[in-house]
């Protein structure tokens, strides 16, 4: 190898088309389809007693309308429950269109397909749907109170609770010297891509097949859901992702009612469909995740070494369930961050309310985890007096205690084994970068000049790269030019960049000549998807195995033309050649040429493999056990999650007159093991701090008491702008190899986002010397809660006074 | 997110657009659009005509001699920010609108429009009353005069009728003496205001404060002007002063709460920025810019 493409900071190849505007992404496919839009609930609970749809008929330029009585076969069944689990007692699903209940608002009821969007949207107002009001349970308290329930037959609002220990907690808390309890909150928010979801469908009827473009996390499972729903054969049935503008969790989500809805209807009508989700549907139809209420118990010694720990957390869980568990699960099990309490107990109670649904956005369950457990160590150090730092060394796991297993199930259903990591090393990373202990000194400087300034510090663990399996198919064509693809898809991470820097090095080609394809079930069948932070780990093992595979093809053929031993063979910029023997040397393209004995000769280059020109006549062209192509199919499938880290650090200033938070210095340490591009590893953690930012101080999901969410735009959702974020973001990475995997690396997706409400909480606090129990907090809610606290203060006096 | 239909009509001449409106009486006035293309596309608004002004270019001037600034009904919010002798004229224009929205924005929107469109968390209808503005509007009858005080009669809801079109505003010049400041808290930057408040200053050749005036916006349903005179009586800009000031502010407003802020913080800011609005328009009155601006 001659150039090192792995670990370097290569430009993003994707970045010439999206800079440019030149990304194709669904809306911008299938100009001459037809466009649907939803018919959408306007109640938060209500049973439907009628939809009539005779004004749409009437209205120029529709073509067809569905509703509930229209779906057939397994169409009318409730749409699938994604991740089963024993715990889960009372799942529940959605229709793809309303049967008799509606459940939230902007659950859907009726498709109008139509020549363009804008007479599909009049005639889906004109649809009239009467109602019998059913009470709206809207937030935790509602649904843990259970005065009305979401579903009849679902007693308590309970899907599912579920408890894991690694011993008696309370036991253990009871007989430590110090015990403390927090009740905390955390609200929604949502991931809000750029991009809405949307379909578009093909049915091809001269060869029954159908092609679906979809803006999803996972073209497999979305082509898996399509064929059953349709009750077509798998093998007629292509879904391909193009360009996708951001996913962050939600669009794993399927099928989403749209993605079986507007298939259906391109085969029932023999015409192109195309569904486009605008902003407004976006809030009100897609998911929501992070509110959870959660109560702490921890015993605790005079070091702060915890003791005992017990959680219990109230989970929203929206109006249905198709997500399964995933996200209380990861909060209970993430929770524990990189400390090791010698007993832990969790439990979780998932609850539904008459809200959107709940499913994983970017962290998935880990920033409410996360909040938790770092608010209790800030609050042991309060307690102590003692330095939030040291409380958190002192229950740090040690890096010779890997691989450590804390005793819990993973999301994964495996183990939770922590493979590496380095978390004393990390933590002084972190201080020095932020500047922890010089920190007395700024803050003096600035009191003395009437401002008030605070430090935040938060550490986390995140299980990234989760199985089953993801696979690499790469061809070498006769031009050299190496092709890659994977099945699972990609929304803007930089995979197309990656996962060539891997088959560059692997292969020993030139980063230019290798090209990569991501969720084209045409190109790669087999795949799972592109979420938990596990596109490199899993996609990017199993096409560094796949390019092993080639290599060593590539090597045997090369051996067998230049007669020389696969030892002696290196491959250098795509070219075999034979060590300390100038000149003798064969390219890839070439070994492609002679890999696939013809019979026709198609050009110059393909003469060379024709059967009177190749190989020993005596010899079977293509020998058992081996197959015509210079290419490989390899899959990498990993015995468990591999557990990235960090640690954020923030300096906060709060204006002691406005309330207004404004940012001074963010700095973070993150582990991922080994760096494929720094680059793109340090632009998915601004990313991820931008997300956090948003979700610990601007953004949260308004719902009244009837369960309108009254700010579903971006008007009202203050998703941040490039000015709420902090100018710089220090970054430090710190690289223990993970030993699961043959690259040594881990996922860095959702990294970013991970500890925001914890370290911006312990920021607040600092610079307050209020105790934050609520997230995310506005200017006006710090307001509230300085007149609250001096409002505690001034009677806290008087009892004392009154006392003497 | 696609306007319910409508008719669209280019006018040639100002003429033309009027019997246009004059026919229609839901018909709706198109210029910049940054307010009115959201409200189309969200179907809360669904006029049954547009009438898209962007054609009558006469109406695209900032015009700035001795009486004033005259701000035609195309005139973008940038031509108006960048315009210096609209500036030297009147200094608080140029500081509002850099607080309105976000470049991009303010390219495109339309100073007049975003006045006559009311909206009581904007800068420039609070600007416009506290400095005596007056619109010029124009219907097939003939022409008006409306004072800015008399121009804003809800929240999102104006004097204009729905025939008629606004021509212009007429700002009137910065008197000698006399500083001005406007300053705002938003969620994010470029935000509608929680609380914003405009001031007015003058004072005396012997430097002491005579008159102190502020207007209010996004803490009442119209642009809320309070005199404050009262609180400075020793003509200085002390603090015990400016308390008192910030006090008779937080004392006679009564804003709503709303998602982003309770009505008792937006009270709270109201006090917070006047205290400083006052004192940087009385640093201005009493040291004018350098550069030349009244």
């Amino acid at each position: 190898m001659t150039t090192k493409a792995f670990g370097a900071r290569v430009a993003r190849v994707e970045d010439e088309r999206f800079l440019r505007g030149r990304g194709r992404y669904l809306d911008d496919l299938a100009a001459d389809a037809l466009h649907v839009a939803l018919h959408r609930s306007p109640h938060a609970h209500a049973r439907i007693t009628d939809i009539d749809v005779e004004a749409v008929l009437d209205v120029d330029g529709v073509v067809a309308v569905y509703t509930y009585e229209d779906l057939t076969g397994a169409m009318a069944d409730p749409l699938p429950l994604l991740i089963p689990h024993p715990d889960l007692t009372h799942g529940r699903t959605q229709y793809a269109l309303a049967k008799d209940q509606v459940n939230y608002v902007g659950e859907a009821i009726a498709m109008v397909v139509a020549v363009d969007r804008y007479v599909a949207e009049d005639a889906a107002a004109r649809i009239v749907v009467s109602y019998e009001f059913l009470p709206p349970v809207v937030g935790l308290d509602a649904a843990r109170a259970a005065d009305h329930l979401v579903h009849d037959d679902v007693p308590g609002n309970l899907a599912a609770t579920s408890t894991q220990a690694t011993g008696d907690a309370m036991a253990a808390i009871s007989r430590a010297p110090h015990r403390l309890a927090l009740d905390l909150d955390i609200e929604r928010s949502a991931c809000t891509p750029l991009e809405g979801r949307g379909t578009v469908a093909k049915w091809d009827t001269d060869n029954g097949r159908l092609e679906v473009w979809s803006s999803t996390q996972t073209s497999t499972g979305v082509r898996a859901a399509v064929a059953a729903k349709l009750g077509l054969d798998l093998s007629v049935v292509d879904v391909i992702t193009p360009d996708v503008g951001g996913g962050f969790g939600v669009k794993v989500v399927h099928p989403w009612p749209e993605e079986v809805l507007v298939p259906m209807a391109a085969m029932a009508l023999g015409r192109p469909v195309k569904f486009t989700e605008d902003r407004r549907e976006h809030f009100i139809s897609a998911a929501h995740e992070r509110a959870q209420q959660q109560h702490v118990e921890v015993g605790f010694d005079d070091d702060g070494r915890i003791l005992g720990l017990d959680v219990e957390i109230w989970h929203d869980n929206g109006a249905y369930i198709p997500y399964g568990l995933i996200v209380p699960i990861i909060t209970t099990t993430q929770l524990l961050g990189p400390y090791k309490p010698p007993v832990y107990k969790a439990t979780f109670h998932s609850l539904y309310t008459n809200t959107v649904i709940v499913t994983p956005y970017r962290g998935a369950g880990r920033p409410q985890g996360v909040y938790a457990m770092e608010r209790t160590m800030d609050a042991i150090a309060a307690a102590l007096g003692k330095d939030r730092a040291e409380v958190r060394a002192a229950n740090f796991i040690q890096p010779d205690e890997f691989p450590y297993d804390q005793g819990l199930i993973f999301q994964d259903g495996k183990p939770l084994i922590y493979d590496s990591g380095d978390f004393p090393q990390m933590l002084d990373k972190v201080k020095a970068l932020v500047g922890w202990d010089e920190f007395a000194a700024f803050r003096d400087e600035m009191r003395a000049e009437g401002r008030r300034v605070g430090i935040g510090l938060a550490c986390y663990v995140e299980g990234t790269g989760v199985g089953p399996y993801e696979g690499g198919h790469i061809q070498v064509e006769t031009t050299g030019k190496v092709k890659v693809s994977t099945g699972l898809t990609t929304q803007g991470q930089g995979h197309q960049t990656v996962f060539a820097q891997i088959v560059a090095d692997e292969l020993g080609v030139r980063f230019e000549d290798v090209e990569v394809v991501t969720g084209d079930t045409r190109r790669m069948p087999y795949a799972v998807g592109t979420y938990a932070s596990r596109a490199a780990v899993m996609s990017g093992s199993a096409i560094a195995l796949t390019a092993r595979s080639v290599r060593r093809k590539a090597l045997e053929l090369a051996a067998e033309a230049l007669e020389a031993n696969v030892d002696d063979l290196e491959i250098r910029d795509g070219v075999v050649e034979v060590r300390g023997a100038p000149g003798a040397q064969i390219s890839l393209g070439t070994l492609a040429v002679l890999s696939n004995p013809l019979r026709y000769a198609f050009d110059e280059a393909s003469k060379a493999a024709t059967q009177f020109s190749v190989g020993d006549p005596d010899k079977v062209p293509v020998p058992e056990g081996t197959s015509p192509g210079l290419e490989s199919r390899d899959f990498y499938s990993p015995p468990r999650s591999t557990f990235a880290s960090g640690m954020h650090a923030v300096i906060v200033e709060t204006d002691p007159d406005t309330a207004e938070i404004r940012i001074l210095k963010y700095a973070v340490v993150h582990d991922c093991g080994r760096l494929i591009n720094p680059m793109i590893v340090e632009g998915q953690i601004h990313g991820g701090v931008a997300q956090g930012v948003g979700g610990a101080l601007y953004e949260r999901m308004v719902y009244d008491e009837h369960g309108q969410l009254l700010n579903a735009s971006f008007m009202d959702f203050l998703m941040p702008y490039v000015t709420e974020v902090p100018e710089t973001i220090d970054v430090d990475h710190l690289e223990t190899p993970s030993p699961l995997n043959p690259l040594g690396i881990k996922g860095a997706g959702e990294a970013g986002v991970i500890p925001s409400a914890a370290v911006f909480a312990s920021a607040i606090e600092d610079a307050e010397g209020i105790v934050i129990t609520r997230m995310p907090i506005s200017p006006s809610e710090l307001y509230d809660l300085r007149r609250t606290h001096a409002g505690s203060d001034e009677a806290a006096v008087a009892a004392v006074e009154g006392d003497s | 997110m696609k306007p319910a239909p409508f008719s669209y009509v280019r006018p040639a001449t100002i003429d033309e657009a009027l019997a246009t409106l004059a026919a229609d009486p839901h018909a709706k006035v198109l210029a910049g659009g940054q307010s009115l293309v959201p409200l189309l596309s969200m179907r809360l608004a669904q006029p049954s005509t547009l009438v898209d002004i962007n054609g009558l270019s006469e109406l695209a001037f900032v015009r700035t001699d001795e009486s004033g600034v005259r701000i035609g009904a195309l005139a973008r919010h940038r031509q108006v920010e960048d315009d210096g002798d609209a500036w030297r004229a009147q200094p608080l224009l140029r500081q509002a609108l850099r607080l309105v929205a976000h470049p991009t924005i303010r390219n495109r929107g339309t100073t007049l429009g975003s006045v006559v469109h009311a909206d009581p968390a904007a800068e420039m209808p609070a600007v416009a009353v506290l400095l005596g503005a007056r619109v010029v509007a124009a219907s097939v009858d003939g022409r008006r005069e409306i004072d800015a005080a008399d121009l804003f009669v809800g929240p999102l809801e104006s004097a204009l009728r729905s025939d008629e079109l606004a021509l212009e505003m007429v700002v009137p010049a910065n008197p000698p003496r006399t500083g001005t400041a406007i300053d705002e808290i938003a969620r994010r930057h470029g935000d509608f205001a929680l609380c914003g408040v405009a001031a007015v200053v003058s004072v005396g050749e012997n430097g002491a404060i005579e008159t102190v005036r502020a207007s209010y916006l996004a803490v009442a349903p119209t642009p809320h002007v309070l005199d404050l005179s009262e609180a400075f009586v020793d003509g200085t800009a002390s603090d015990r002063n400016l308390d008192a000031a910030a006090e008779i502010a937080s004392g006679a407003l009564d804003p709503d709460a709303d998602i982003h802020g309770t009505a008792d913080y937006r009270r709270h800011l109201s006090g917070v920025l006047t205290r400083r609005v006052v004192r940087d328009a009385y640093t201005r009155a009493t040291a004018p810019d350098a550069q030349g601006a009244r």
